[in-house]
């Protein structure tokens, strides 16, 4: 039972990926762009912990991890170049 | 009986990012578009990594601590990036419908 959830839940997850992607080509403002991005890095991170139920191993965490780290990061960088023109004054 | 919580949970979490990611789609304008993933998100994701948890205790090398590391890690980041996207759509002024609340306690700068 539990393999056919895993498939069910990444097929969730992939739905979700492309409406992001819609909503980061075509989003009118780039505050949209931004925020389709960050949920983008959250959903890959629910991507890879699947993928490492799915191979029996929890060798993927890191990843998961050091993505969430980039994730934040990036997006906080990006919102301080939209407010001050500049990411270290 | 095991194999039954960890389904519910996995497809809680499946299901909570899917309606985060359809309320970005479908909300009419920005301030309302960033309650869909900040909430839902974090929710789908400490449920998934829940399952995850109880998943390596139970068939795999035990529980380990990187899982509520990357949860907490996530709870305490998604409330920032909100704030700082928030901060830079008023900085932007971004366009918003009516009925959308609490524009009156925008300052003017």
């Amino acid at each position: 039972m539990l393999e056919t959830v895993i498939l069910i839940v990444f097929a969730m997850i992939g739905v979700s990926l492309l409406l992001n992607l819609w909503r980061l080509v075509v989003g009118p403002s780039i505050p949209d762009r931004i925020l389709a991005l960050d949920t983008m890095y959250i959903n890959t991170i629910a991507l890879i912990v699947l993928y490492g139920m799915n191979m029996g191993t929890s060798l993927y965490f890191e990843a998961a991890l050091l993505i969430a780290l980039l994730g934040f990061v990036s997006t906080v960088a990006v919102c301080k170049y939209l407010l001050r023109g500049d990411i270290i004054e | 009986m095991m194999e039954w919580v960890i389904s519910i949970l996995l497809l809680l979490g499946g299901s909570l990012i899917l309606v985060g990611s359809i309320g970005l789609v479908k909300m009419p304008d920005f301030f309302m578009r960033l309650h869909g993933p900040t909430k839902a998100t974090t929710l789908g994701m400490a449920c998934l990594l829940f399952a995850a948890m109880a998943y390596y205790g139970f068939y795999g090398e035990g529980v380990s601590v990187k899982e509520i590391l990357i949860s907490m890690f996530l709870l305490i980041t998604a409330p920032i990036s909100g704030y700082m996207l928030i901060k830079s759509a008023i900085h932007h002024r971004l366009d918003s419908i009516e009925s959308t609340r609490g524009k009156d306690n925008i300052e003017e700068d």
